[in-house]
């Protein structure tokens, strides 16, 4: 395990591997192999440019919503790499993508940002909220926090059913202020559930900064408080987060209990499309780390290691934009859902009410649109 | 076979049952191990099913639900205990917002099988924190369903229904008839089917008559009302036990006011907004046409529960029985 782990050190340190140059720490090089560093630079790159299109379409008005990952890719995408198939991921708002990283159709995902036909949430959720079965990806609700005590809950009932499998539970820094987020520490720790509790700290909750949002020193030391070991961890460092995450998994799986990583990371974009930072924050911060940017850093490296030129840079660019331009052209064409399936899944079998406002329903003329 | 059991012994002996028959149950919650939960419904579970299955946890209601829902969707079937119903607040949001809706949101795709115990109600001087009962707070909320027995009987019967049912349940333990509610109760396994109301007293002759819903322990207060009014005035009761409150069993509330042409609702929680409410314009909405009198709510009162006056607070016999003869005279 990282030499930063600890379960009761209230100074925590920031794990990195990666220079700002690309070049790795020697003494830390995790070895992470070629094939995964490649396709991790792959998925990070895929996403930029959907989240990139999905933020052109609400602003066409072609959907209500959307909230961008942009500059916290790291996480998201090692976490993919990291967890085996029978693993549970809980997100948050923003990791989404690990479910894209673990074979679930890009199609259906933008399908749920459309809410049409081709949703397998059947329009139910605002856009950003995907979750997936195929993939052992849970539904989330917007409400910050209760989906930490809830992975811990399903690592318990993994320890209990001796599966072997882990669930990875996430959380922005602001969901650390939730009576969710301490219970999930405290049941975690005491019932020594195999998982993996990750907190995307990107400085902002919406207008919120961290540092008016807990006088805490970190949000890693909130963890060990409770006893669970806690790392502190540069998000933008797709090395360094890679190694931290298949390291808390590797200890969960061998009956180690839970970890907590805090990855230390920038909110690029808006909150979401209904944001507008420039209210709260400067430029000036924003261009700071823009120069930290997780993708160019592991492009650099890339280069270093002689994985990549630009003529790969480009075509990886090139498959990510048509595949996307793709799914968006597919989605468009769905057809939208019946308004019956309002009532449907309320229950496992609809009751006599839902029955009765079901019918009276079909019986009127469609609503107006949105206009 | 059956034996007298009282609800705390028929509760006990559902959970046991279907522990021995579904290894995915577990109980947790505070106090429910070693202890046997503070009115011992969980007793000697601990003994037989071990740390593992029957889990003392701690002391956060919150994360009692959180993690029973992480469970469920993992496909355990917790069956956690509110110590009060009073308390399960801090565990509101995963009831309201995650628990109910979990089905739903994910296109069906997941689904958290829970059932939540808890006592409800006042009546043993516990004060405004162990005595309220917020039933409507549930029923209001899409995907839940919410059950509240009245006997042993139905407590077991309830229970095993409740937790071999695919939806989430709130299951309220009415704790003033805890131990006086005592009655026959069978050794083996059986159900008692959701949704559905029990006339448990039906109005005789063609006279005046009037149809009283209740459910939990002021089910017997609806009870000796009726008998009262029937031995001064002659007037003749259908008392309803709802046992499941959602999704209520409308049709049998129906029949019997197209029947009686009058209703008494009776509830501890307070009046306004109150499942009263709900169940007036139920019959309002189906059998105005049938009405003879106003639908008439005995509740408890729009204030926070009392300690010292508890009893004045409560919608007991003294106050249901003069409600049933103004109905039935007006």
């Amino acid at each position: 395990m990282s030499a930063e782990l600890s379960e009761t050190d209230i100074d925590v340190g920031l794990y990195r591997v990666l220079g700002d140059d690309g070049r790795v720490d020697a003494t830390r090089d995790p070895g992470v192999p070629k094939d995964v560093l490649l396709r991790a630079y792959r998925e990070m790159r895929r996403l930029r440019v959907l989240d990139a299109r999905m933020i052109l379409l609400q602003r066409q008005g072609r959907v209500g919503f959307y909230g961008a990952c942009t500059g916290q890719e790291a996480t998201p995408i090692a976490t993919g790499l990291v967890a085996r198939e029978a693993d549970w991921v809980f997100p948050a708002l923003r990791e989404q993508s690990v479910m894209l990283v673990r074979g679930f159709p890009l199609t259906q995902f933008v399908a749920q940002v459309f809410g049409n036909s081709g949703d397998v949430l059947k329009g139910r959720q605002m856009p950003s909220h995907q979750s997936g079965r195929s993939v052992n990806q849970v539904t989330w609700s917007s409400n910050i926090g209760p989906q930490i005590p809830q992975a811990v809950g399903a690592a318990m009932a993994m320890k209990a059913k001796k599966t072997g499998a882990l669930a990875f539970g996430f959380m922005g820094d602001g969901a650390t202020s939730q009576p969710d987020f301490h219970t999930a520490m405290l049941f975690a720790k005491r019932f020594a559930a195999p998982c993996v509790l990750v907190c995307q700290n990107n400085h902002w909750s919406i207008s919120v900064p961290t540092a008016r949002q807990t006088a805490a020193r970190t949000i890693a030391v909130k963890g060990r408080a409770y006893g669970v070991p806690a790392v502190r961890v540069d998000g933008n460092d797709f090395l360094a987060v890679y190694k931290v995450l298949g390291d808390a998994a590797r200890r969960a799986r061998e009956g180690g209990g839970p970890t907590f990583v805090e990855c230390l990371t920038y909110r690029i974009g808006a909150h979401s499309t209904s944001d507008d930072p420039t209210r709260y924050r400067s430029d000036a911060e924003v261009e700071a780390w823009k120069k930290k940017d997780p993708i160019d850093r592991l492009r650099r490296h890339l280069s270093v290691m002689g994985y990549i030129d630009d003529a790969l840079e480009k075509a990886i660019d090139e498959e990510a934009t048509a595949e996307v331009a793709q799914a968006v052209k597919a989605v468009e064409e769905m057809p939208a859902l019946p308004r019956r399936s309002i009532f449907e899944d309320v229950y496992a079998e609809m009751p006599w009410n839902l029955r009765e406002q079901a019918e009276a329903l079909e019986k009127l003329p469609p609503a107006p649109s949105h206009g | 076979m059956e034996r007298t059991l009282n609800m705390v012994q028929a509760i006990n002996d559902a959970l046991r049952t279907e522990m021995r028959r579904d290894p995915r149950v577990v109980v947790l919650g505070e106090d429910v191990g070693k202890v046997g939960g503070v009115f011992r419904v969980t007793q000697g579970l601990y003994e037989e099913f071990g740390e593992d299955r029957v889990v003392d946890t701690p002391l956060s209601e919150g994360g009692i639900i959180g993690a029973a829902i992480g469970m469920a969707l993992y496909g355990l079937v917790p069956v956690p205990e509110i110590q009060f119903a009073d308390f399960i607040f801090p565990g509101y949001d995963q009831i309201v917002s995650e628990l109910a809706k979990i089905r739903w949101r994910s296109g069906g795709e997941y689904a958290a099988k829970v059932v939540i115990r808890t006592p409800v109600g006042g009546g043993i001087r516990g004060g405004l924190y162990h005595s309220q009962s917020p039933e409507s707070l549930f029923i209001h909320v899409a995907g839940l369903k919410v059950v509240c027995p009245s006997n042993p009987y139905d407590a077991k019967g309830l229970l095993l229904a409740s937790i071999r049912d695919p939806d989430p349940v709130l299951f309220f333990e009415p704790k003033r008839v805890y131990r006086a509610a005592k009655g026959e109760v069978p050794e083996e396994d059986y159900v008692v089917e959701l949704g559905r109301a029990k006339v448990v007293r039906a109005a005789q002759g063609a006279g005046k008559a009037v149809t009283v819903v209740a459910w939990g322990a002021m089910l017997y207060e609806a009870l000796a009302a009726a008998e009262q009014v029937k031995k001064d005035k002659g007037i003749e009761c259908d008392v309803i036990d709802l046992r499941t409150l959602w999704p209520v069993d409308v049709e049998t509330i129906t029949e019997s006011v197209k029947k009686t042409g009058r209703l008494v609702v009776v509830h501890e929680a307070p009046r306004t907004c109150g499942f009263g409410a709900e169940l007036v314009s139920l019959v309002c909405e189906r059998a105005l046409m049938h009405l003879e009198a106003p639908p008439v709510r005995v509740t408890g009162f729009d204030t926070p529960f009392p300690y010292a006056l508890e009893m004045e607070y409560l919608p007991l016999a003294h106050r249901i029985a003069p409600e049933i003869v103004k109905t039935a005279e007006f």
